[in-house]
């Protein structure tokens, strides 16, 4: 215990006397937060625009007119059964009729001529949503097949617009997975180098005690002894950094808030509040390992004498 | 104490020390003796297991140090205090600090340590300088820190590499009247140098070196 107390102290004493280089050590760690911290904002925007996109993707079937609607809702039971099925909206013939007139109500000729029918010449519809693009095949496969589920349903579906939409369907998906893969290259390269600049500067800062840690092993001082105040430096470094990047990060997402919120769709000032501590969790922690195990692997080098 | 057994150690392409074997006994005070090059300072690493021999072994009483893990060797070195030419103080801490961190390593308490260190440090006369920095030190005050702090946790052995290489005459006077005190209290003292008036002036066994080998070993002249 003593012994934990002795080395927390020397640390902050460290710490407070590095001067310039604690500087040095605190600025490169911030800088690296940064960069952790804009990458977290990006896949926030990333991932909020690919969630609208994927929103806006779905598929209609078409029901015969007159289709009974038990067993339309037995095929709706069926589908939302289905593991890739996000959501099932039901949509009645008269509600597709009332919403056909709303959309040409400036249209005098259709509305003349779906009147001059007098009887709804639109069926009911289920509009469905999976959780992935790439799932819209399996449930219009799912649909054509003869499984007991569906079988019961061929006689009443009219059709449905997959196949009109799988151009479209398949290069959204094609490009939201190339994005969503993009964004994590982008992630790994940026981290990873964010990391191996941090790690040299801390080493750098060490190897200026390199020849003080010859010394403190040479008066009998234990490894850990040794060590461990350049620990409690990195957890200094990845603390004080970890406030710095928090509050630079607020003018900054304000700033997108109160301007870019329309580019972007999501508004990154209420988005960085509300997740205000998940966000300080991820900077933090990510702070704090990367100012102990470069500081640790740092000194390792000089301590085996 | 001390037992070198046909020691040599070879760099790249010079011999330091070339078949040396010698026997230290407790409570000597040994000068080593050569010019520059001579292998005194290899000589003193390879007692404090600072580097290791190309051939033959070197024993602190019945432990082979170069045989020792990691942490019997730390625990070897706490009964050894060493002195360097150029201080080898932590710059960052105080005169303070620099003798707590030698009394920490040992696992003294912070009771022992707020007692003893002041008192050291009359002893070196150094009362006047508790809280400053190495660099607000001249070079004599700097030795006479770096001597508190091998002898604050009182070693068997203390060995002394060139520490009047970067004094002046009254300085060099002084350090070595330090050592002699040191040894009189019992201590093992081994010191290195190349000026050949202070081996004048401690009189006690001197062991000549040149180019790696133990060229005389003369005991006492006083």
């Amino acid at each position: 215990m003593t012994e934990l107390k002795r080395i927390i102290k020397s640390g902050f004493i460290n710490f407070q006397r590095g001067g310039s280089v604690s500087f040095a050590s605190v600025l490169v760690v911030t800088i690296t937060l940064s960069v952790i911290a804009t990458i977290l904002f990006f896949q926030a925007v990333l991932y909020f625009s690919l969630d609208l996109i994927k929103n806006k993707v779905d598929v209609t079937i078409y029901f015969n007119v007159g289709a009974p609607e038990n067993k339309i809702m037995s095929l709706k039971e069926s589908l939302l059964k289905l593991a890739e099925v996000k959501d099932v909206s039901f949509s009645s013939a008269e509600d597709n009729v009332k919403k056909f007139r709303e959309l040409h109500a400036n249209d005098y000729s259709t509305i003349a001529a779906l009147d001059e029918i007098g009887s709804n010449p639109l069926g009911a519809t289920l509009n469905i949503r999976t959780k992935e693009i790439s799932q819209y095949e399996d449930i219009a496969n799912f649909l054509k097949s003869d499984n007991a589920l569906a079988s019961n349903s061929s006689d009443i579906i009219n059709h449905s617009n997959y196949h009109n939409n799988k151009l479209v369907i398949d290069r959204l998906h094609t490009m939201i997975s190339g994005a969503q893969k993009l964004g994590f290259l982008l992630t790994l390269f940026l981290i990873i180098s964010s990391i191996i600049i941090t790690f040299n500067t801390i080493r750098l800062t060490i190897f200026i005690s390199k020849e003080e840690i010859g010394v403190m092993r040479l008066v009998g001082a234990s490894k850990m002894r040794v060590r461990g105040p350049f620990m409690i430096e990195g957890v200094i470094y990845g603390i004080i950094a970890t406030i710095v990047t928090l509050i630079i990060f607020w003018p900054i997402t304000a700033w997108f808030g109160y301007n870019m919120t329309e580019f972007l769709g999501l508004n990154l000032y209420s988005y960085y509040f509300s997740n205000f501590f998940q966000i300080f969790a991820i900077i933090l922690f990510s702070g704090i390992l990367l100012g102990v195990i470069s500081s640790a692997l740092a000194v390792r080098k000089y301590l085996n004498k | 104490m001390i037992y070198f057994n046909n020691v040599s150690k070879v760099y790249k392409d010079a011999v330091a020390l070339n078949d040396v074997t010698l026997t230290i006994s407790a409570g000597e005070f040994v000068s080593i003796v050569g010019a520059s090059g001579a292998g005194k300072t290899t000589l003193t690493k390879m007692i404090l297991a600072d580097d290791f021999p190309t051939e033959g072994t070197v024993f602190f009483e019945s432990i082979n140090v170069h045989k020792l893990k990691n942490k019997d060797l730390t625990k070897l070195r706490r009964r050894m205090g060493v002195v360097f030419q150029d201080f080898k103080l932590l710059s960052n801490k105080t005169a303070y600090e620099n003798i707590a961190f030698a009394m920490e390593a040992v696992g003294k308490t912070d009771e022992e340590i707020a007692s003893d260190v002041p008192h050291v440090l009359e002893l070196v006369d150094l009362s006047h300088r508790l809280f400053h920095f190495p660099d607000q030190m001249s070079g004599g005050e700097k030795q006479r820190l770096a001597i508190a702090r091998a002898i604050i946790n009182q070693p068997e052995l203390i060995i002394a590499d060139e520490p009047t290489g970067n004094l002046d005459p009254i300085n060099t006077h002084e350090i070595v009247q330090i050592l002699k005190k040191i040894n009189d209290l019992g201590t093992t003292v081994i010191l290195a140098t190349h000026n050949r008036g202070i081996i004048d002036s401690v009189g006690k066994r001197v062991i000549t070196m040149e180019n790696g080998k133990v060229i005389r070993d003369t005991k006492s002249s006083k």
